[in-house]
This record gives C-alpha cells, structure tokens and sequence, in this order.
C-alpha cells in the first residue's frame, strides 16, 4: 500500500541558478562549447609550434577594432551582473530595462566583429593560420550571435505578457551564458591578438 | 484569486484513488494520435524506442556490409566484388557501426531506462530529446541515401587526410561523410547534456548519490565523456568539409598547416569513442549480473570510482593510434603507460561482477548467458590490447588483421554481447511480454561460436602478415584456409542476429506475459507497469535504500502533492535528492521535428554552396524561435 511520506505540495514552480534544469542545461553546453574552444587553441598552438611555414604566415592582426570589441564585451559584465540580479528579484522594470541595454551592447558588439573581420590581413583560403583566424574568430562570433538572438527574443517577452515567473529565471539563465562567452573570449583574444607579436 | 490560492484548488494526486489517478495522468503524459501526434511526441520511452530500432536497422545494413566483404575474402583472388566497391563496403561499415549504431544504441538504453531508474516522469529537455532523434535520423538517411546514388565515401570511417582531401579524393563522399558527423554528434551532445540533468536533478526524492544504480552512474559518466569528446570530431569533421568546400588550409602541411592534426583531433575523440560505446555495455552488465545472481553488484564504491578513472583515463590515450606517426620518444612512453592503465579499472570492474555472481546464486537465464560470453570476449580482446600497447608490437603489427580482430573482441564482445542481453533482459519491460527462452539459448551458441570463428583466425591471420583493408589476396600467401573459416564464422554469427530478430518479432506478439517485475529485480523501472504508462509512475516513489525494489518490501513510500492536469515533475538537490522545485516538464509540440528539419536541409546543402548556411541560419532560428516562444503557460525547452 501506498503511503505518502513527503508532500511537496508547497514547493515553488521555478527557481534561479543551480537549483534548476536550465542552468545545468546551459552548464553542460558551457562545458562542451568550452572544449571546443580549449581544441581550436589547441590546434592553433600545434600549428604554431610543428609547422615551419607558420611564423612567417602568422601577420599580427590590428588592434584597434578588436580591442574595442574587447573592452565593451568585458565592461557588458556589469549590466549582465545587474540582470541576473533585478531577475532574481523579479523586477520586471528593470530587467525590461537591462534586456534592452544588453540588447543594444550585443548588436555593437556584432558590429564590432564585423569589423574586426573586415580588418583582418589574411584570408581563410591563403594559409593555415588565417583559416584558423577566421575559424576561431567566427566560432566566438556564433556565440555572440546567438546569445544576442536569445536576448532579444526574451526582451521581447518580457514586454508581453509572458514576462512573469519562469520567464524571470530564463533572463537568468541567459546572462549566466553571456559570462561564457565573455570568459571564452578572453584566452581567444590572448592568442589571436597578442601570440603573433611576442 | 490571488496566483497561490488559484494553484491550490487544482488537484493533486494526493486527492485521487490509484485508478483515477492512473487515467487522469496518462492523459496528462500521454502522445496524442494522428500524424502530427507521432511527430510531436515528447515521450521518452518513444524516443528511446525509436533510437533504438533505427540503430538496430543500421546495425543490419552494417552487418550486412561485413557479410558481403567476408564473402570476398572468402577465397583468394576473387572478384565478387571490385577494390572501389569493397573501399566503400568498408568505409560505410566502419562508419555505421561506430556513428549510426554503436553510439546512438547506448543513448537509446539511456533514454529509455534512465528517467524509469531514477523514478522521474520524463527526460530533462524532452523536446530537445525529440529533436535529437530527428537529427539522427536525417543524417544516417542522408548517408545512406547518399550511398544509394552513388555518392559514396570511401576512405575509411576515419577519413585520414590527405587521402580525404579535394586533391586525391574529388566527389562528395568525404562531404557526405563529414555533415552525417556532424548531425549524429549534435544528436549525441543533446543526449548526453540531457541526461546529465536527469541524473543529477531529477532524481526521486531519497536517491543520494550513494543510491544511484549502477546503470546511471554509467550513463552519467557516459553521458560527460560524450560532452568532452564529441566536440573534438565534430571541429575536426567541419575543418575538414571547409579544407574541402571553401578552400580552408587546416590541413595542407604546404600551406601551414598539418595532416597530422586531423589525426589528433579525430583520435582525441575517437579513442573515448571506444569507451562511448563500450560503457553502456558495462552499464548493462552491472544490472544484470545483480539481477540474476539475487544480491547487488559487489563493490559498489570502487565500480563507481572506476567508472571515473575510466571516463579520465580515455582522455589519455588518443596516441596510441598514431604510435608509427613518428612520435617524440617521450610521448610515446607516456601513452604506452596509460594505455595500460586503463586496464586497471576496467579489470577492477570485471572482478567486481566475478565476485558478485561468486557471492550469488547465478540464474542462467539468456541474459546472464550473454554477460558470461561477454566476459571471454571483451577479456580476451583486452589481453590483445594490452599487447597492442606496447610500441614494437604495435609497429609489427600496425594495420594487420590482429587489429581487426583485436578491435571486434573488444567492440563486439564489449557491447554487442552485453547488447543482445539488455535485449532479452528489457524487452519484458517494453512490449510487456518475454523473449523465448530456447531460442535465446540457440542465439547464443550461434553468436558465441560464430564469433570466435569468425574473429580469432584473423589474430593468426595479421601475425601471418595479411594487411587490412586489402580486397583481395593471391593464393600464395596462404592466407586461404583461415579466411575462409573466418566467413563461415561471420555467416554463423549474423545469422544468430537474424534469430534474434525473429524472436523479438514472434515474442511481442505471442510471447507469455511478463508483469511489473519479472526477473525480480531491484532498481525502479521494475516498480511500474511494463509497458510503463506515460507519466512512468502513478505516485513518484521515495528512496531509502540501495536496491528499492528488494529492500524497501512491502513499503511503498511515495511522494505527495503534484499536480494531476499539468505535466509537473520533481526537481531535486544534486547530492541528497531533496524535493526542491516542481517544474513544469514541456509537452509535446511539432518544432523540434520542423527544427530538425530545417537543420538537415541547411546541412546538406551546403555540401553544395556555403550559401546554404547563411540562408538557413535564419530559418532554423525562426523555428527555434517559435519552438521556445511560450503557447499558454506551459515551458518548452
């Protein structure tokens, strides 16, 4: 015979952070989209270190629009911190608000690699190194990409009247994933920008 | 009525009688008829059972394509079939069998029986879970449809440049090959990031870490392998299709770059492939050695630590498969070492099952049958391994058929025995009805002797000099006698698959009725129904012990206060499982289809023009976006 033993009646229909499956959802993509990263620095540094041709192909890239790129995608931390609190707070003004700061930011930002592509000394088709360039560069870009997408589809949201509840842990979900592809950017950025010219 | 108060006048299941309940929740859980019903289902005991019979599907054309090459090799110079034909055989049976069946067989099993095992009503993320198997789908029918008109990889199921290069191989074979990849992978990652989550958050309230079956710690192992894996192929194979499609250089030593890093790439992923393929087959065995030798495996916490240096160590060993690629001494060293390192958990765990039926009180059923003929394999494959570690053998024997049959001992003994038991073992569980029991004996003798006849010649055969992958042989050699035998053996032994597949046919339809739990086993899909109802389980059973379903007895102890008409499920804490959130599990919907959909038709064409991408891209993201746009209040991932 059945015999209850726990009600769970009383527990809440959504969290934030950890405690729910989104999180370790966007966590485990974080992980494999980390690895992917961590094996195209890998093959760049490989490149680097057992092919002859590589130093004399490996032009350093300019660094003015990338450094721009940088500086807004670093200083985005801070909105992104404050989304994830006014979302854990179920502010709906300000995460309004926030989603269509970091909305803007991410459309700068596309531009900005835009024009960091458009800046680039080398083609995907002339070496190795500016096929890995091209393909590290547009991998982060994909990231930036998407998660902009995301963002505006929840900005979206949160002006109807979906924006209640759950939808408060989404907006934290997605700036949790913005911090991944400022972090990934990092060491990217290091070694496409700075390696060369050591 | 404020939102609380509204929510509490809906009604729970602690207002209901069992049968009342039982109706109202699989009509809650349940997939709607009609066309569009069977493509929106969400259900993970379908998918599962989806993923599982299109694997085994491609696990026939495979077999199918190794009957073929073995009567070639039958006799020396023959002429059944040409060297570009038999390039083909060979690379679309590699490529089946370890992309379309060897990995998706282990996502079916984990699909279906981890959400039963942990005690929760669905997959995490079950649209992405139906969006996964589309994938699959798409891309072996894109491969296989490919081979049908003559677009035909043929370098190998690993693709080696420069031999895959546009230069020396125009066409679209490696094209073909390169995309399916790229869609199985996706498909892979999907499930494995689900079941990640399943395991550690929606496990039935109790389960601690400590009382997670054997089984699941596999599959979450499995499952994190797969996710530090998977990515590496999937950045080598769209290297690759770029080197080919828009002119890339990755791997044109000419132009900086380096044919040597395809391999590193390919084998950084392809050697915990082994084990990808190889722990659901560990995972099988664990449940069904406790099963049939009545007491629970011993040595719970070493088998679960292995399990984890064995997930670490199959980082370790990638090189081992580029020893006569001219590697610095040192490297070489290293990886010799952990090659055979990985035989210390792995022989931990073998010991752990001989101690456990030791301990027990063995019931030959034909599942224990199949674990026992698993043991002989995998082991004696293991001890070639270990040969095949060392580098002056490996350098002797690089490329002879003592890989060949180093590898079937390992792959076949290691995961289609333990397979062909989970079969006989789960099918009670899934159609409701048992297997005959005769006939799984005569599959095993047919299996057991045609295996080793078909695959142990072929150690003497490589010691004898005979290279892989070579169509054909002059007589001299002498090579003959133990090739033909070794066809005989795979006639043998895929006939055994076919007495499977009739038993399994027969069975479903006229085979006796199974009951909840008809091997009396431990773990929690035996708690419910076979076929299990949609929503799995009437009232979500709460945890004190190990082994449920033996220790707790007659005490039934359930978990109270979830909603009846909606699909709510209980998420819990990682490490104690205790009840924190009632989530709203999605319900079924037609994007992921639509989704997967436009995915193919983005993939394939741009096997054609890298336009494809840039017109796709904004179609899948439209219907990503209507896939994730909320209908009423309901959640969607």
């Amino acid at each position: 015979m059945a015999r209850s033993v726990i009600d769970v009646s009383d527990l809440p229909t959504y969290a934030f952070g950890s405690r729910v499956t989104p999180w370790w959802g966007t966590f485990s993509f974080c992980l494999l989209e980390g690895t992917g990263f961590a094996l195209g620095i890998g093959g760049y540094l490989y490149l680097a270190v057992t092919n002859r041709h590589w130093a004399k192909d490996a032009v350093p890239l300019s660094l003015i629009w990338s450094a721009l790129f940088t500086l807004v995608l670093v200083v985005s931390a801070l909105p992104n911190f404050l989304i994830r609190r006014a979302a854990m707070r179920e502010s709906l003004r300000s995460v309004r608000v926030l989603l269509l700061v970091m909305s803007v930011i991410g459309l700068v930002l596309i531009g900005l690699r835009v024009m960091e592509f458009s800046a680039l000394p080398v083609r995907w088709s002339d070496n190795a190194y500016g096929s890995f360039v091209w393909l590290l560069l547009g991998l982060h870009g994909v990231h930036v990409l998407t998660d902009v997408a995301d963002t505006l589809v929840l900005a979206v949201l949160m002006f109807t009247r979906h924006g209640t509840g759950k939808r408060f842990s989404d907006a934290e979900d997605n700036a949790f994933y913005w911090y991944f592809v400022v972090l990934s950017w990092l060491p990217l950025y290091a070694v496409l920008y700075w390696l060369p010219r050591l | 009525m404020s939102p609380a108060a509204e929510e509490r006048h809906e009604t729970r299941d602690t207002d209901l009688g069992d049968e009342e309940l039982r109706a109202r929740l699989s009509k809650t859980w349940g997939t709607a008829r009609g066309l569009i019903g069977v493509l929106s289902t969400v259900d993970h005991k379908i998918i599962g059972i989806r993923y599982a019979v299109t694997a085994f599907t491609f696990l026939l054309a495979g077999g199918i394509m190794a009957i073929v090459m073995r009567l070639q090799l039958a006799r020396p110079d023959s002429h059944l079939v040409d060297a570009e034909l038999y390039n083909q055989l060979f690379t679309m049976h590699g490529t089946t069998m370890m992309f379309l069946f060897g990995v998706p067989v282990g996502e079916a099993f984990a699909v279906y029986l981890v959400p039963l095992m942990v005690g929760t009503r669905n997959i995490a993320f079950p649209r992405l879970n139906a969006f996964s198997y589309y994938v699959y789908l798409f891309g072996g029918l894109m491969l296989w449809g490919g081979f049908a008109l003559s677009i035909r990889p043929d370098v190998g199921w690993f693709s080696y440049v420069p031999l895959a290069s546009l230069d020396f191989t125009p066409g679209k074979g490696p094209d073909y090959w390169a995309q399916m990849i790229t869609f199985t992978e996706v498909a892979a990652l999907a499930v494995s990031v689900e079941i990640v989550v399943t395991v550690l958050k929606q496990r039935a309230p109790g389960m601690t870490l400590d009382r997670i079956p054997l089984f699941v710690w596999t599959m979450l192992v499995h499952s994190f392998i797969i996710i530090f894996a998977m990515p590496a192929v999937m950045l080598a194979s769209s290297m690759l299709i770029m080197d080919r499609l828009v002119g890339t250089q990755f791997f044109n030593a000419d132009a900086g770059g380096d044919p040597l890093l395809w391999q590193h790439l390919f084998w950084f992923f392809g050697h915990p492939e082994v084990y990808i393929i190889f722990l659901p087959g560990t995972a099988f065995v664990s449940a069904i050695v406790a099963t049939f030798s009545r007491r629970p495996v011993f040595g719970y916490l070493p088998m679960v630590l292995s399990l984890i240096a064995i997930g670490f160590l199959s980082f370790g060993l990638w090189v081992h498969h580029m020893f006569v690629t001219g590697l610095p001494e040192v490297g070489a060293a290293f990886f010799t070492a952990s090659s055979m390192a990985i035989a210390i958990p792995n022989g931990v765990q073998i010991f752990c099952w001989i101690a456990t039926l030791w301990d027990g009180k063995p019931v030959l059923k034909t599942p224990l049958i199949f674990v026992l003929g698993f043991f002989f394999i995998f082991v004696a494959g293991g001890l070639s391994g270990v040969m095949l570690a060392s580098v002056p053998i490996d350098t002797q024997v690089h490329d002879t058929y003592f890989v060949v049959a180093h590898f079937h001992y390992v792959l076949i003994g290691g995961t289609l025995f333990p397979l062909v038991a989970a079969v006989y073992y789960w099918f009670p569980k899934v159609t409701g009805r048992l297997m005959d029991e005769r006939v799984g004996k005569w599959q095993f003798a047919l299996a057991f002797i045609g295996f080793n006849t078909a695959f142990f010649p072929m150690h003497l055969l490589g010691l004898h000099g005979m290279p892989r992958r070579v169509y054909t042989y002059p007589a001299e050699m002498g090579w003959g006698g133990l090739n033909l035998l070794a066809s005989a053996g795979a006639l043998l032994f895929f006939a055994s698959f076919l007495l499977m597949l009739w038993n399994m046919v027969v069975s479903a339809r006229s085979g006796s009725f199974a009951g909840d739990n008809p091997w009396d086993a431990e773990t929690l899909e035996w708690a419910t129904s076979s076929p299990p109802q949609p929503q799995n389980f009437d009232r979500i059973p709460y945890i004190t012990c190990r082994a449920p379903l033996w220790d707790q007895g007659g005490d039934k102890a359930v978990v109270g206060g979830l909603k009846v008409d909606e699909r709510e499920l209980i998420v819990t804490s990682i490490t104690e499982a205790r009840p924190d959130i009632r989530e709203e599990s999605p319900a079924p919907s037609i994007w992921p289809f639509l989704a997967a959909l436009a995915t193919a038709v983005a993939f394939i064409g741009s096997i054609y023009t890298p336009w494809a991408i840039t017109w796709g891209s904004p179609v899948v993201a439209i219907v990503l976006v209507a896939w994730f746009w909320p209908k009423t209040t309901e959640e969607n991932v």
